[in-house]
């Protein structure tokens, strides 16, 4: 580990409610979490009340909070389901945001040592990326690690680091048809690194462990792309994928980094793939009309700013992609709508 | 994905892979990869004095070329393979009849990985070469196709068939290739990291390919293996590998093709001398600030359907541009041709067909 100092004022763990009781997976992460502050959004359509335990600083979002602060600004954005944290990104006022799904829990490395999956990624959000040429080593920041032979020294600095994604031991991300598939399949290899995935180059983002600097792309992390049927298991959403392609097309274009390996969470078992494949199909096929237009999508050279950045998205989204179908259209409504909500939350 | 398993069947592509070694010391580190190496048919490519004799172990199946041979066979073409450097290692590339290359230094043993089993890294390298890449998009969970590993949620499936593996670069435990500035302010630096991961280096990015511990598919891919004009009389050393996989990757992203990078490891024994390396990449280093953005935004043209006429139009961009670095680039840009048509020569048949067979240039 290097040395960096983790400041914990910098840094809010946002937490989405998708279950009413918290208390297994806060105490499981409890030597970590109880460090920071924790934001935790309640999933508007979740009711009751959720069960929290005690030693813990946070600030809780429910249903009312939501729909106050909306107030009639709440046409296309909904916060429900796994999108509930997306209101924890926006209430957050700290430099880094955490966020890990509900059903994770720490795991531990090879040599047995349970990783700290918060300093992690805080860890590669603070060192920097090298998204313009490939470092064979990996991550040349890290200890015992550097820049190899034939690395060219103008482009060893780097650049700010904005999003951090983490993988999961156990149950990978897998889509449904894959899991209904290999049931059996669960990840049990830890590969020991960070790197920066290449500009340019795009990636399927996961919700369910990442990191990221809220002051550089926050607004980029835009709650969008709703599918009909969607559920509350991860193989039945697509959400994080768009906004996973948004954020790397606003990095791409602002020169920040996106790093993806280190840290590890462990990921248990929940749902029923075959079920979820009658949900998720839809999903699948929209986007694989996405993704050449998000390998190509340029910016202009006056998008300075992730809220700029996000807007010129929503618009060519808007021209290019909605009129073959309507969810595309509604995806980019939400955008534009998020950039007012940023807006609105940052002058609170 | 399954798996080969190699104790009880014969040794994957025994009779169709080289493995191609330069050396101008001795080959006794051969002992150590016997078990792994011996099914294999062996190039030599002797480098330095010809007159010495380089004593190959016993029990090896083996082809030697000294410098002396490769005038012979090469006669005027001859001139654009390295002296004094292990860059004369790509003759071994061309006189082969094989399809696939293995390439290794001779200071490289058998490494271990972490529960202590020494790793076969021709078994890896085949493994990765016989298996499709994925330069389009990036997996999170590395290489799909291992055992264990799949593509995630988002990938897109119509991209899930991946390209044709052209080059598998592996990596070193214990001596890093780092470059002499580095060597001098780290000399004590060991990778003891095994990162357990193999993935496709993606489409539009390059990296510093290091020849060390390296394998590739020669028909997909082997003209543009060409390791340039290092060593004696020449202005430069230590950025033969690195300019053969600038001009790899921008011809296998045009065609199509895929490279892999990460496991296997080898244990890398010897750190060369930093000083005797700065000499050697003062002028690289300067002059790699300019053949980066240059290698970034070549285009092929829609022509360019085989390896051959990438390389030859890659060659003529060379000149045009690279030649006002410096006068080097004019002279490597006609040993690039120089070696194209000695490959032709030496590979006839292959010689209008080298390419992906149903790919078409992008």
């Amino acid at each position: 580990m290097s040395e960096i100092s983790i400041n914990c004022d910098e840094v809010d763990i946002v937490i989405g409610a998708l279950q009413l009781d918290l208390t297994s997976f806060m105490e499981e992460w409890r030597p970590v979490f109880s460090q920071f502050n924790l934001i935790i959004v309640q999933d508007p359509d979740l009711k009751g009340k959720l069960k929290i335990p005690a030693g813990f600083n946070f600030d809780l979002y429910t249903k009312s909070d939501i729909d106050g602060f909306l107030g009639s600004l709440s046409n296309a954005i909904s916060f429900s389901g796994y999108c509930c944290r997306y209101f924890g990104y926006l209430m957050s006022q700290k430099k880094y945001i955490i966020a890990i799904d509900d059903d994770c829990i720490p795991a531990k490395d090879s040599a047995g040592n349970f990783v700290d999956a918060v300093a992690q990624h805080i860890i590669n959000l603070s060192t920097p990326a090298t998204p313009f040429f490939f470092n064979t080593l990996y991550d040349p920041f890290c200890e015992g690690a550097d820049f190899v032979r034939g690395y060219p020294f103008s482009l060893r600095s780097g650049v700010d680091c904005g999003l951090s994604c983490g993988l999961w031991l156990n149950l990978a991300d897998l889509d449904a048809p894959t899991q209904a598939l290999k049931p059996e399949l669960r990840n049990n290899r830890y590969v020991d690194a960070v790197l920066t995935v290449p500009a340019r180059t795009m990636m399927p983002v996961s919700g369910i462990n990442i990191g990221f600097n809220r002051e550089l792309v926050g607004p980029a992390l835009v709650p969008a792309f709703r599918l009909a049927k969607e559920g509350n298991l991860r193989w039945e959403t697509v959400e994080d994928i768009w906004t996973g392609m948004c954020v790397k097309v606003v990095c791409d274009h602002l020169r920040l980094g996106v790093k993806s390996g280190l840290p590890y969470v462990w990921r248990k078992e929940r749902g029923n793939a075959i079920e979820s494949l009658k949900k998720e199909w839809e999903g699948v096929k929209l986007m694989e009309d996405v993704i050449p237009f998000f390998q190509s999508l340029r910016l202009s050279t006056s998008a300075g700013t992730a809220e700029d950045c996000v807007s010129e998205i929503a618009a060519t989204v808007k021209e290019q992609l909605a009129p073959a179908n309507p969810v595309f259209a509604r995806a980019a409504e939400s955008m534009v709508e998020w950039v007012t909500l940023w807006k609105r939350a940052r002058t609170r | 994905m399954a798996t080969t398993d190699i104790s009880k069947s014969s040794p994957p592509l025994k009779d169709e892979l080289d493995i191609v070694i330069p050396t101008i010391r001795n080959l006794d580190f051969l002992e150590m990869w016997r078990p792994f190496f011996q099914p294999y048919h062996l190039i030599i490519v002797q480098d330095g004095d010809p007159s010495k004799t380089i004593k190959v172990p016993e029990g090896f199946d083996y082809e030697l070329y000294n410098r002396n041979d490769i005038n012979k066979i090469l006669g005027p073409k001859a001139s654009c393979i390295s002296f004094k450097d292990s860059a004369c290692r790509c003759f071994g590339y061309m006189v082969s009849k094989k399809k696939y290359i293995f390439t290794i230094d001779d200071d490289c043993f058998v490494a271990k990985d972490p529960t202590g089993k020494e790793i076969n890294a021709l078994e890896q390298h085949i493994k990765n070469l016989l298996t499709p890449s994925t330069p389009f998009f990036f997996n999170t969970l590395y290489d799909p196709y291992r055992e264990g590993a799949d593509f995630v949620r988002g990938y897109p499936f119509s991209l899930r068939e991946g390209a044709p593996t052209a080059v598998s670069h592996g990596l070193w435990l214990n001596i890093p290739d780092y470059d002499a500035p580095t060597q001098l302010v780290k000399p004590r630096e060991r990778n003891t990291r095994f990162v357990d991961a193999v993935m496709t280096i993606p489409k539009g990015t390059l990296f510093p390919m290091c020849g060390m511990n390296l394998a590739f598919d020669r028909e997909l891919i082997g003209p543009a293996m060409y390791f340039g004009l290092m060593g004696d009389g020449q202005p430069i050393g230590r950025y033969d590998d690195m300019w053969a996989g600038w001009c790899t990757k921008v011809i296998c992203d045009h065609l199509g093709l895929g490279i892999k990078t990460g496991l296997p490891y080898i244990w890398h024994s010897k750190a060369s001398n930093p000083f005797v390396n700065l000499k050697k990449e003062y002028k690289g280093i300067y002059w790699q600030e300019e053949l980066i953005p240059f290698f970034q935004s070549a285009t092929l043209s829609k022509d360019a359907n085989t390896v051959q006429k990438c390389y030859l139009e890659l060659s003529k961009q060379v000149k045009a541009k690279l030649g006002k670095v410096d006068d080097y680039f004019n002279k490597l840009a006609d040993a690039m041709v120089t070696w194209i048509e000695a490959w032709d020569e030496m590979n006839p048949s292959a010689a209008s067909s080298s390419g992906v067979p149903s790919g078409s240039a992008k």
